[in-house]
């Protein structure tokens, strides 16, 4: 019981929880829904699906807890930012004008490197909004969530850009010879590479201190611009490494498509980890579960077959109570009826 | 300093997200203005006669939509002697209504709309009466008004039957008798996914066939992977048609079904259907991965061309112009298919095989 209790104080434990409670939804449900078998000699199965789509959600969820924590604002943008990533990509491995293409103007990786570029400059520029010119940061990525998109559209021709060079489609599905998704790998070496470099450099702390109190933080002799500018940088070359893994899942750039209301999905990923919108301490672990976990869900409604136009309700249902059950508030709540009924139980 | 800097890249990124806005609008006309440089010249006399016409477009959403634009960007080139005022409305609805106050304003000739919403139009349709400006109205439709000339575009509930007759026809013809379906449709609401649900529903349910689960797909590529990754693991081996909705929902369920191991195309375990015919999508019929593929045709800009000759010289138009369709199958086994359209009439229609000019004559 003490354990029990012990466990329920750790900051991971409502998210994994919550994740384990949408998957208990499903064993009751279909426990075929857990059946994972290899089919075409890779691994297949809607477990298999959830952590293979789940990817491009949890590498925006590893950026936007850092824009979150050290500015307590959300970068908006990502979305938009993915799609454009996707386009220069396409846009350089097709030559300007090209639509379809199965040979590429230049090396595949030129390409990809090119798109995360791009990632890392708008990045680079909402981080100077913000850090810099002290712009609200949703204002400051209002932006780039406009303007991104449309600028794609315009690297691409107004069209959608096809690769058909069987190369370029590995990165989003499956390298020959591995039965795991190649996402999976990208997500899991994005999210190393930040941990690392959240725990071994002093990083970590300081975007703690930045986004707890600014100005204490500056006065302690920490840059909280350059702090600031960093977590919106890393937040846009996370962005442009999801939008090349998204565009090589369709082997295309297709703009007006791809990141398509995935900032949302994201800033619901971080609020889903149990990470606090208002900034400061942050839990990378949290929301990378928060991220599996709305793509269980995305999973799991079409997996029951629940109509498309009811899709959005049930999610709405699910997310409340999540948010609900995290919410200190109700927390607290729980915590005095606790109390009261054990002052009832000694008085009696 | 540092700030007038960031400033100065601000104001540039603002100049080239406009100029992201307007450049479908203006590289068409542009093109054809420089290739025309020489017949403007010639023509210099009738340059007061240009026929201005305003254009409000949907938006940009997919290549059907961009090859609609490019349509009536091409039918009203400089070249052609009108002078075209183009608008991309985002899929903004509000936006559109003042796009087309703005032409009342500047006095177009002609005024071309595709309505994003089906309602709310009478008021800004009788300000258009009254100013004299004839309206056409191209590919979706306007409710509840009908002060519009004309009206051009595709019938989908057709497309929808068209399907139907073509698989009942070709499952006769393959000794089919069990037909399971596996429906990816369209956006949810838009003319194009009621029309051709509808219109392969009625078949099914005449023939009995049995239709597992219909689910949304949102006209992407994607959207139509994610669909059929989840059906392949909820109906596997159960399944043998697929019917997708447009050309790039079917590209995300074949590499779906790759993924899982399914066999589709020609003298496959699942037939595949689908719908727009755009040049990829030709492509795969014509290779035997889409059994057959049911176009919508995007290119309105000659028929609106057609129209306004017709209205210049006085002569009576028709109120509604369906645009002809052809149908395209991978296998030469069915000549034609006969079913009975949208307006209750018996018709017959050619199956096209497709070859290499068919698809590279698509857009």
């Amino acid at each position: 019981m003490d354990n029990l209790k012990n466990l329920r104080k750790k900051p991971l434990f409502l998210p994994i929880f919550c994740m384990i409670l949408v998957l208990l939804i499903n064993l009751i449900k279909s426990p075929t829904f857990f059946s994972v078998s290899v089919n075409n000699g890779v691994l297949y199965g809607r477990l298999i699906d959830i952590i293979n789509r789940g990817s491009e959600i949890a590498i925006l969820a590893v950026g936007q807890t850092l824009v979150v924590a050290v500015s307590a604002g959300t970068d908006i943008s990502v979305g938009s930012v993915m799609s454009l990533s996707a386009c220069s990509c396409c846009m350089l491995l097709a030559g300007y004008g090209n639509n379809s293409v199965s040979t590429l103007v230049v090396p595949m990786a030129v390409g990809m490197l090119f798109g995360v570029l791009m990632g890392g400059v708008c990045g680079a520029f909402n981080g100077a909004l913000v850090a810099k010119l002290k712009i609200q940061p949703m204002v400051a990525t209002l932006i780039l969530f406009t303007a991104a998109r449309a600028i794609g559209l315009l690297l691409c021709n107004n069209q959608i850009t096809y690769i058909r060079y069987e190369k370029y489609k590995y990165l989003g599905n499956f390298i020959p010879g591995c039965p795991i998704p190649t996402p999976v790998f990208v997500a899991i070496i994005v999210i190393i590479i930040i941990a690392i470099l959240l725990r071994k450099t002093a990083l970590g702390l300081y975007i703690q201190s930045v986004g707890i109190n600014g100005r204490a933080a500056r006065i302690s002799g920490i840059n909280s611009d350059v702090i600031c500018f960093i977590c919106y940088l890393i937040c846009g070359i996370c962005a442009g490494i999801a939008g090349i893994v998204a565009s090589s899942r369709i082997y295309s750039a297709d703009s007006n498509n791809i990141g398509l209301n995935f900032e949302l999905d994201a800033i619901l990923a971080v609020a889903l980890g149990g990470n606090s919108l208002g900034g400061g301490k942050f839990n990378l672990a949290g929301s990378i579960i928060g991220a599996y976990t709305i793509q269980a869900i995305t999973t799991t409604l079409l997996a029951m077959g629940v109509s498309t136009d009811k899709a959005p309700v049930f999610k709405a249902i699910i997310v409340i109570i999540i948010v609900v059950v995290q919410a200190p508030a109700f927390k607290s709540y729980m915590a005095a009826r606790k109390a009261q009924r054990a002052q009832v139980k000694e008085a009696a | 300093m540092k700030k007038r800097i960031f400033a100065g890249i601000l104001t540039a990124l603002m100049a080239a997200s406009l100029v992201a806005c307007g450049g479908a609008g203006d590289s068409a006309p542009a093109a054809g203005g420089d290739d025309a440089g020489t017949t403007t010249e010639a023509g210099a006399g009738d340059d007061g006669e240009k026929i201005i016409v305003g254009f409000a477009q949907v938006g940009h959403e997919s290549d059907w939509r961009t090859a609609s634009t490019k349509s009536v960007q091409d039918a009203f080139s400089e070249a052609n002697g009108y002078d075209l005022e183009f608008v991309d409305c985002d899929n903004d609805s509000a936006k559109q209504i003042e796009a087309v106050r703005q032409f009342i304003q500047d006095d177009v000739d002609y005024i071309v709309i595709d309505p994003i919403v089906s309602t709310g139009w009478d008021t800004v349709l009788t300000e258009c009466e009254d100013a004299g400006i004839p309206v056409i109205v191209i590919d979706r439709t306007i409710e509840d008004s009908d002060k519009y000339v004309s009206w051009v575009g595709s019938e989908f509930m057709n497309e929808g039957l068209a399907a139907g007759a073509w698989l009942k026809a070709y499952a006769e013809a393959k000794g089919i008798s069990d037909i399971n379906v596996l429906v990816i449709e369209g956006s949810n609401g838009s003319s194009a996914q009621i029309g051709r649900t509808d219109g392969f529903k009625k078949y099914a349910d005449e023939e009995g066939w049995k239709i597992i689960d219909s689910q949304d797909g949102d006209f992407t590529q994607d959207g139509g992977q994610k669909v059929m990754e989840s059906y392949c693991k909820s109906y596997a081996g159960k399944f043998n048609v697929v019917v997708c909705q447009n050309d790039n929902e079917a590209f995300g369920a074949m590499d779906a079904m790759k993924a899982a191991g399914v066999e589709y195309g020609v003298d496959k375990d699942v037939i595949l259907i689908s719908f727009d015919a755009c040049k990829a999508g030709l492509e795969y019929v014509q290779a035997g991965d889409i059994n057959a593929d049911f176009m919508c045709y995007p290119l309105q800009g000659e028929y609106c061309a057609q129209i306004i000759q017709q209205l210049k010289n006085g002569e009576d138009v028709e109120k509604q112009t369906f645009m002809t369709e052809p149908w395209y199958v991978a296998e030469d086994i069915l000549p034609s298919i006969t079913y009975t359209n949208n307006s209750g009439k018996e018709v017959t229609e050619d199956l096209v095989v497709v070859t290499d000019a068919a698809s590279q004559a698509s857009y």
